[in-house]
């Protein structure tokens, strides 16, 4: 994975306001380049759900301008894919029919979506539960097929809005490790919410801390641990000193 | 299953426990089989009349069949229509609530008038009272989808009939079942209460509704209970295999019909 200098997501001067209520954004600056792994954290409220919402189009800002590979972002859509809190499977369909929605969506022809539907459970490793039913599964399991799903249509970014952050910790771990090793074999740029400092730390090259109202971008810190990270990568004191300074960032815009 | 035949076993201990208690009480009191009959004498009934018992079954079995799947098809075409936006819901909704208070004893006159005794009206009046509940758990059915999968499929720029095809209808189907079992409750009734008024007095036409009428008039006390246990066992028959049918469709996937197979 290469971060290259072309910014892939071009957000100027963006705000946000529901209805007349005071603004949940107000003149977010942030520009995203190829490649990059860009954590947004900050207190509960401040907008990083809105935020994302923004950059995948599901809703428009109140002024400003968002570009995603110089395209609006509805535009942009067929390249982006979105990997909610909730693993938001379909009950009804198997693990494969749900991996496969998006391309099935997008009118790819069976045969070729048996293919990739195959290669993608043989990454995330879920080729065994190829036919259960999402209500078999384990939260982590369940979250596994959602990622899976989001990557078979081959995104050049990827929206996730806290997606591990139901689960219990050394699950989360794991899923954190495997996200990085996708990102190793295949092209896309991240935006990743969290509440966990660490968890950001750990993912990101670049972590966005944002204050609350109105929504505005507070600090940015970039995170400059060597790829790939494993497991030991938590126990460096280069993590130590990351997570101790970007919990710093965070108390100071929760006090504010 | 074990379980289920054990609660079966129960069920039919004390059904025979009652009949039992019911045939000595009879016999005690010396009461007129014109009051009550004894469980024997409705048992006589049923043999000595058994091919006019199964012909009326089956009329009123047809009937509330048909009103039920006419209910089914309907409203979930209405349904459809009213999960399209909130503003169709609000205008048309008050019409769903006025087909659930109409007394349907007082429609079911109207209805023999403008269609005529027979078949057809009485399982119109059975489809009147199917109707709202089938309507009413559909649409809440389409319209309860989570946002976020409703995120999802925008992200895929899936189009609204997808959206209905893909999504909403599948999500809906638990929600239907639910109004299907109401409805399969009430057919029965309906049925008979259309008979009651409208149903065909010609001969072999007769459903269970219009024998009862004809039982009473003759004090047939036995015959009646007959009609009664033989409405009651439809009944159940309806429920069960809507039962079944749910459980066919759900139980990989959904809770409530996966609790029903364990159980
Ligand atoms: N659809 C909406 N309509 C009105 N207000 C909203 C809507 N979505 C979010 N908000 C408000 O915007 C603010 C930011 O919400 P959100 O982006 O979800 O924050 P975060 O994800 O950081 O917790 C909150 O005050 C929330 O109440
Ligand atoms: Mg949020």
């Amino acid at each position: 994975m290469v971060i290259s200098g072309v910014p892939q997501v071009v957000l100027s001067n963006v705000s946000k306001r529901y209805g007349s209520s005071p603004p949940v954004l107000q003149q977010i600056d942030l520009s995203i380049a190829k490649g990059e792994f860009v954590s947004l954290i900050g207190p509960s409220g401040c907008g990083k759900s809105t935020l994302l919402k923004l950059i995948s189009g599901l809703s428009s800002a109140s002024s400003g301008s968002i570009l995603v590979d110089g395209m609006t972002p509805v535009n942009a859509r067929e390249t982006i894919s979105f990997i909610f809190q909730d693993a938001t499977l379909l009950p009804w369909r198997t693990v494969t029919n749900n991996v496969g929605l998006g391309l099935e969506l997008e009118h790819v022809s069976r045969e070729i979506r048996k293919q990739k539907v195959e290669s993608l459970l043989q990454l995330v490793g879920l080729t065994h539960v190829a036919h259960s039913y999402p209500r078999q599964l384990s939260g982590g399991m369940k979250m596994r097929v959602s990622v899976a799903r989001a990557l078979a249509i081959k995104p050049r970014l990827l929206l996730m809005d806290e997606p591990f952050g139901a689960l219990d910790e050394m699950t989360r771990d794991r899923l954190n490790e495997e996200l990085l090793r996708l990102r190793e074999e295949q092209n896309w740029t991240a935006v990743f919410v969290t509440h966990s400092v660490a968890e950001a730390v750990f993912l990101s090259t670049r972590i966005v801390v944002l204050a609350p109202s109105p929504g505005r971008i507070a600090q940015q810190i970039a995170v400059d641990l060597p790829f790939p990270r494993t497991s030991v990568t938590r126990e460096s004191p280069e993590f130590e000193s990351l997570v101790t300074s970007v919990s710093r960032a965070l108390r100071g815009v929760q006090s504010a | 299953m074990k379980k289920y035949v054990v609660t079966l076993l129960n069920a039919l201990g004390v059904f025979a426990a009652l009949l039992l208690l019911w045939q000595i009480l009879v016999l005690l009191l010396h009461l007129p089989a014109y009051m009550l009959p004894a469980p024997l004498g409705v048992g006589r009934a049923v043999v000595a009349r058994f091919p006019s018992l199964v012909a009326s079954l089956a009329i009123t079995a047809q009937e509330a069949a048909g009103g039920l799947a006419g209910s089914i098809v309907a409203g979930l075409l209405i349904a459809l229509l009213f999960a399209q936006s909130r503003w169709i819901r609000r205008m048309l909704y008050p019409y769903t609530i006025l087909l659930q208070t109409v007394p349907i004893v007082a429609v079911a006159p109207l209805i023999l008038m403008w269609v005529g005794p027979g078949t057809l009206s009485v399982t119109l009046v059975a489809f009147i009272i199917c109707l709202a509940p089938i309507i009413a758990n559909t649409t809440q059915g389409l319209i309860s989808v989570e946002p976020n999968l409703i995120h999802l499929f925008l992200m895929h720029n899936a189009s609204r009939v997808q959206i209905l095809t893909r999504l909403r209808l599948p999500h809906a189907v638990p929600a239907l079942f639910v109004g299907i079992r109401i409805a399969a409750g009430i057919s029965v009734i309906g049925a008979i209460t259309g008979e009651l008024f409208a149903g065909s007095s010609k001969v072999g036409e007769g459903g269970l509704g219009y024998s009862i009428l004809y039982a009473s008039a003759q004090m047939e006390t036995d015959y009646l209970f007959a009609l009664v246990v033989a409405a009651t066992v439809l009944g159940f028959v309806f429920f069960f295999l809507v039962m079944f049918l749910e459980w066919y469709f759900l139980h990989n996937w959904h809770e409530s019909a996966r609790t029903m197979s364990e159980e």
